[in-house]
């Protein structure tokens, strides 16, 4: 919708500081995030997650720092920025007097994705919900939406993929299926940041981990003998 | 500029289609609108059907004042019910399309309400509608764009205080005050016993600078308003 295009392979946040009045969200974050790989947000709750996840949706602006997306500042790019970002955020975004073909419809023209009518349905064979596609969005359960939701956050193919706990609600099946999506987006060269608690389903699916304690970022050691959630335990240690 | 109108058609349509489904600000608006002028009614005409001078005017711009701002708080609440707004601010658009699609919404749903409101007036309180219909439409339209467009942006700004309900009739009156006596005045100029065209025109012209005024201001402070959030 914006007429302009805009890419970019890259997300560096430098130094960033969120507050919001007196209380501290995020104090001097520094990481880079490329195309082609999935980063895992974890830390406790109020640790900072959504809020470094709302900065670089562009809907805050950094207190201090600067966030690039290829070398350019949001307010640099302009509207065409948001057309290369898909948000799923803890609340859904979808309107439930719509059908999910009706939700899907709108979003895919207020972002201009050509072709909608092929993608909708594409996005609804993703979503499993075909034969769902002209019911109401009340009527549906959290993971049904879930799985919608995560769709009309794909629709426009973004390039950077911001997730705040996508498998919520999700049964074993689906959360397999969005783990498949996930790596798909991957190779197919998106910038994937997935902010979560489930480390089970979190544990072989990210290429690096990103851990948030009290506003401040830390790398989750790579590899080693424990799974995710061991390294994770013994990163808050290591912070206390 | 055609992408701004385009993208805002998309967000009124899609309200007017979830208003379609629900009704519930249509029943809400009207039913309100129609006790104000039916309580009023009770209150101001006596028992030979004659109505103080004016009047008929004061309660029209009252009932749809009050019901105006009824729908304004709703049409908000909703898309705060899943954060759907701030899916709107992260599409790639304009504010500005954001704001004139949930303004021109409440238009269409306000008119809606003024299609039954004043002929309801002209029955219960023996109001000339039909004199200057023409003018009459140009004052209601007008009035009620200027009252819609600082409503609009206050309830968007308000979408995330706890005391939103509170606040927006206390922000919203005092600012549209202007247009609604501008309504008011020009109304009662049509609807006295003999018609004055020329002091209605006067109002018509005061209400459509009023609407430039606040149209623009609204369009410019929106999207500054909501970045934010």
């Amino acid at each position: 919708m914006s007429g302009v295009s805009f890419d970019f392979d890259a997300v560096e946040v430098r130094d960033v500081s969120r507050h919001y009045g007196r209380r501290r969200a995020l104090a001097h974050v520094t990481a880079t995030f490329r195309t082609g790989e999935i980063v895992g947000l974890f830390g406790p709750n109020g640790a900072g997650k959504s809020t470094l996840l709302g900065l670089l949706s562009t809907m805050a602006r950094p207190s201090a720092g600067e966030i690039r997306y290829g070398g350019q500042l949001a307010r640099e790019v302009g509207d065409a920025l948001r057309g290369r970002i898909g948000v799923l955020g803890h609340d859904l975004f979808l309107y439930n007097d719509l059908t999910a073909h009706e939700n899907l419809m709108f979003f895919a023209q207020l972002y201009g994705v050509p072709h909608p009518a092929q993608r909708i349905a594409a996005a609804l064979s993703a979503a499993r919900l075909e034969a769902r596609a002209g019911d109401r969005v009340a009527g549906f359960s959290r993971g049904l939406r879930q799985r919608l939701a995560l769709e009309r956050a794909l629709l426009h193919d973004p390039r950077l993929v911001l997730l705040d706990e996508p498998f919520t609600g999700l049964d074993d099946a689906s959360a397999t299926v969005l783990g498949g999506r996930l790596r798909s987006l991957r190779d197919q060269g998106a910038i994937v940041l997935m902010a979560t608690h489930d480390f089970e389903s979190a544990d072989g699916l990210v290429d690096r981990a990103l851990c948030l304690t009290n506003g401040r970022a830390t790398t989750l050691a790579a590899g080693g003998s424990g799974g995710l959630r061991d390294r994770y335990r013994a990163a808050m240690r290591e912070g206390q | 500029m055609i992408a701004v109108l385009r993208a805002a058609w998309l967000i009124a349509r899609k309200d007017l289609v979830v208003e379609a489904r629900s009704r519930e600000l249509a029943y809400t608006t009207l039913f309100f609108a129609m006790a104000c002028v039916l309580v009023f009614s009770f209150s101001f005409v006596d028992r030979e059907g004659r109505v103080p001078t004016d009047v008929p005017a004061g309660i029209l711009w009252v009932a749809l004042a009050f019901s105006g701002s009824l729908a304004l708080a709703r049409a908000f609440e909703r898309e705060r019910q899943a954060e759907t707004l701030r899916a709107l601010l992260l599409a790639p658009v304009e504010r500005a399309s954001v704001y004139l699609g949930k303004l021109f919404g409440l238009l269409v749903l306000m008119a809606g309400v003024e299609m039954v409101l004043v002929p309801v007036v002209g029955l219960l309180f023996r109001a000339p509608i039909g004199q200057a219909p023409w003018l009459l439409m140009g004052l209601l339209a007008s009035g009620t764009i200027g009252f819609a467009a600082v409503g609009t942006l206050l309830a968007a700004m308000l979408v995330r205080a706890h005391s939103r309900d509170v606040l927006l009739p206390i922000l919203l009156y005092p600012i549209a005050v202007p247009v609604i006596l501008g309504g008011v005045r020009g109304t009662a100029a049509l609807f006295s016993a003999e018609p004055d065209v020329l002091a209605a025109e006067n109002w018509l012209a005061m209400l459509i600078f009023f609407d430039t005024v606040f149209v623009t201001l609204a369009l410019w402070m929106f999207g500054p308003v909501m970045s934010e959030q």
